[in-house]
């Protein structure tokens, strides 16, 4: 009986030498080397793995961060900044420095503003929606109001208003990752500069119809007046097909635009109420 | 024992309230609207401008492209604009507006009852004629006929397949088409034949139509070569695909065109228009539509011009019932619920249904509950249940490897699951996907 035993536990005992012999081998054959800066360079990475740089995942931008030149078009839009020049440190790169952003919303057609036309009853889904028709508004462009965006959103920064019907993004859980703008199959988010404070300025409609039929599907609808582009004192603002568009990195937030948009398209948000000639001047300088 | 499809299939409840009442003709409209993109393709450009006074029967936007058709003034007056409006797909797009002024028709064009049997044209001049008459599938997919003679080369053609099945329930234009102008349909296939230069024609009619096949088989014995074959009832008979396999049994394969099996199919609407433009000189620019419903007080086929609005005909039937849920242009199997009833009735338009609201709502939602029927009545041999959560998750590949492509969207699938799961919603927008992705591959 105790010979068996025996017998046992020393077959074991060579098996497992005789593998570990093979395997110390295997591996040194098979070897692969992996820069090490990959694993300091993930560390630094917020390990979100949004994908809003464009790889899939973190440890796929901090492989192409290593093996790439120079730091262009390489940008970890959660981190920011302050991450990526810790990484540049780690690399001996330069960074490159990008502004701060943040998703935008261009749809206001809350109903309050763009009365319900018709009723569907469908899955709930905005992608469906735009398969099938226009959306429940007579405006064809605007938000559908069925939240896939706030299903992608790894950050928990959108949520749908109840009241409104539309998302509302939360600034200061956005990290501008860019999953929402891909979502929205109305392509209504828009990624803009984040100014100090969260003030906002940008035309909140995407709606390319003539401005007798946008203004009759909602009310405010940006009409395609031109007043706006007339008015801006920087060139940032742009007309194409009815529609104005502000580039946030020309804008200056001097917010004549505002006061000059007689639909109340362009929205200001995050800046004091009361605006006196003083207070425009000040932000300007 | 009556010839039908093989796989998957279903049997909804006929409901063919009108298939006794006569084509009449609609007044014409105060203003017609037609739009440019009444077909599969490119949409048509307009060329006239606002204020020009058209005829009925006038070209008014030419076909851009190959796949693309011609369109025609369909009352004559006053071009009041051309701008975008809603149309049936829910989305504006350019369409000719025309202030209706009298009925003033173009000289070309022989406005009488008289029968032309006589084939004077070459197959060359029937084409040409078919393509400047802006003819499109009349069964509903309006894919331009012309396109579906011009086989592409090294496909050889044998036989023509005329669809005069029907099987969307409701439905009737086709049907009361056959019996009161069965002759004429019988010339239009005669000229398709001589256009597609085959020998022989096979008409395939569903069962529930007696009377149609009655007449039918009698005026084919002064036809060599047109053959009438009655079906089984079985709902997606219309299908291409299900005729050619209930007629001649031949499988069209995954991904294939009924012209690799050596067939072309036409709808029975589809020939009828080819013997006016052909025989008579007329444009496309009316079609048989059937206005129906269970509480419909008048349900009736009219002879439509195209871009009447559909309210116009609801106006004609009664009026809008009281318990109307939906209104839904086509049939209630693969129809599309209107978003107003402004909207145009354009080349496409086979009938308009008025569902009471307790039919037209969805039911919720169940669980799946793996009874495998959507399996059993797909007529692609697709697993419908499969291909619902594979959209859920975006697995486009696997979409891709499933032939979710095969889809035609009969929705067998959706209208069978006993936990009314949203089935076909799924799969058309996995297809839309996939159909995206396939198409940036090939550039």
């Amino acid at each position: 009986m105790s010979v068996t035993i025996l017998y046992t536990i020393i077959s074991l005992s060579l098996l497992g030498a005789i593998s570990a012999v093979i395997l110390y081998f295997v591996a040194q054959r098979f070897k692969v080397y992996e820069d090490p800066r990959i694993d300091l360079v993930e560390a630094e990475l917020p390990a979100a793995n949004c994908g809003g740089c464009g790889f899939a995942g973190c440890r796929n931008l901090a492989e192409n961060l290593v093996k790439a030149e120079t730091m262009e078009g390489l940008f970890c839009p959660v981190g920011g900044n302050a991450v990526m020049s810790k990484i540049a440190v780690i690399l001996g790169r330069q960074a490159v420095i990008q502004d701060p952003r943040i998703a935008v919303l261009r749809c206001n057609g809350s109903c309050e503003f763009r009365p319900i036309t018709n009723h569907y009853d469908g899955v709930a889904s905005c992608a469906m929606v735009s398969a099938m028709y226009g959306g429940e508004t007579g405006c064809t462009y605007g938000c559908v109001g069925c939240g896939d965006c706030t299903l992608v959103c790894s950050f928990d920064a959108l949520h749908m208003d109840p009241v409104t019907g539309l998302p509302v993004v939360d600034d200061a859980k956005c990290t501008a990752c860019g999953a929402c703008v891909k979502a929205c199959p109305k392509n209504l988010f828009e990624l803009r500069k984040r100014w100090k404070g969260e003030k906002k300025i940008y035309v909140a409609c995407l709606n390319e119809d003539r401005g007798p039929v946008a203004s009759r599907n909602c009310k405010v609808a940006c009409i395609g007046c031109s007043k706006c582009f007339k008015i801006c004192p920087f060139e940032a603002i742009t007309m194409h097909n009815y529609l104005a568009f502000i580039d946030s990195d020309k804008c200056r937030l001097c917010r004549k635009c505002v006061t000059e948009c007689p639909t109340n398209s362009i929205l200001e948000i995050g800046f004091p109420v009361k605006k006196t000639l003083s207070d425009e001047k000040a932000v300007i300088s | 024992m009556l010839k039908t499809f093989t796989k998957g299939g279903i049997h909804p409840p006929d409901r063919k309230l009108t298939a006794h009442t006569c084509i009449q003709s609609l007044p014409l409209p105060a203003t017609a609207i037609i739009p440019v993109s009444q077909h599969l393709g490119a949409p048509a450009i307009p060329v006239v401008a606002k204020g020009d006074y058209v005829k009925t029967g006038q070209l008014i936007a030419k076909g851009n492209g190959f796949v693309s058709s011609n369109v025609h003034a369909s009352v004559s007056g006053n071009v009041a604009k051309i701008e975008d409006v809603t149309d049936i797909s829910g989305y504006r797009r350019q369409a000719i507006v025309i202030n209706v002024a009298g009925d003033d028709w173009l000289e070309s064009i022989v406005r009488n009852e008289f029968l032309d049997r006589e084939i004077k044209l070459t197959g060359e001049e029937i084409l040409k004629k078919i393509a400047d008459s802006g003819i499109v599938g009349l069964g509903g997919a309006t894919f331009p006929t012309q396109v579906k003679i011009s086989v592409p080369r090294g496909k050889k053609v044998d036989c023509l397949v005329i669809n005069g099945v029907e099987c969307e329930p409701y439905l009737t234009s086709d049907h009361r088409l056959m019996l009161e102008k069965g002759e004429e349909i019988l010339v239009g296939v005669e000229l398709l034949k001589r256009a597609m230069d085959v020998k022989i024609a096979h008409i395939g009619i569903e069962n529930n139509k007696p009377d149609a096949i009655r007449l039918m088989r009698k005026l084919t014995v002064s036809h060599k070569g047109i053959e009438i074959h009655a079906l089984k009832v079985k709902y997606p008979q219309g299908g291409e695909k299900q005729l050619i396999k209930a007629i001649l049994n031949r499988e069209v394969l995954s991904g294939g065109l009924p012209v690799d099996v050596g067939v072309v199919v036409f709808n029975v609407g589809t020939a009828f228009a080819v013997y006016e433009a052909v025989q008579k000189n007329k444009p496309l620019f009316e079609r048989i539509v059937t206005i129906t419903g269970k509480s419909v007080r008048q349900p009736a086929n009219y002879r439509v011009r195209i871009g009447t609005p559909i309210s116009s005909l609801i106006q004609a039937s009664g009026g809008i019932p009281e318990d109307t849920g939906k209104i839904i242009s086509g049939g209630p199997m693969m129809g599309k619920a209107l978003i107003n009833a402004d909207v145009p009735v354009m080349k496409g338009s086979s009938g308009i249904l008025l569902i009471p609201s307790g039919e037209s709502a969805r039911n919720k939602m169940q669980p799946c509950v793996r009874c495998g029927k959507c399996v059993s009545v797909c007529p692609m041999g697709l697993e419908p249940y499969l291909l619902m959560p594979l959209t859920e998750q975006k697995n486009f590949d696997r979409l891709e490897v499933e032939h979710v492509m095969d889809c035609m969207e009969c929705g067998s699938c959706s209208y069978t699951c006993p936990a009314d799961r949203p089935l076909l919603d799924y799969i058309r927008l996995g297809k839309s996907n996939v159909g995206k992705i396939i198409r940036s591959r090939k550039k």
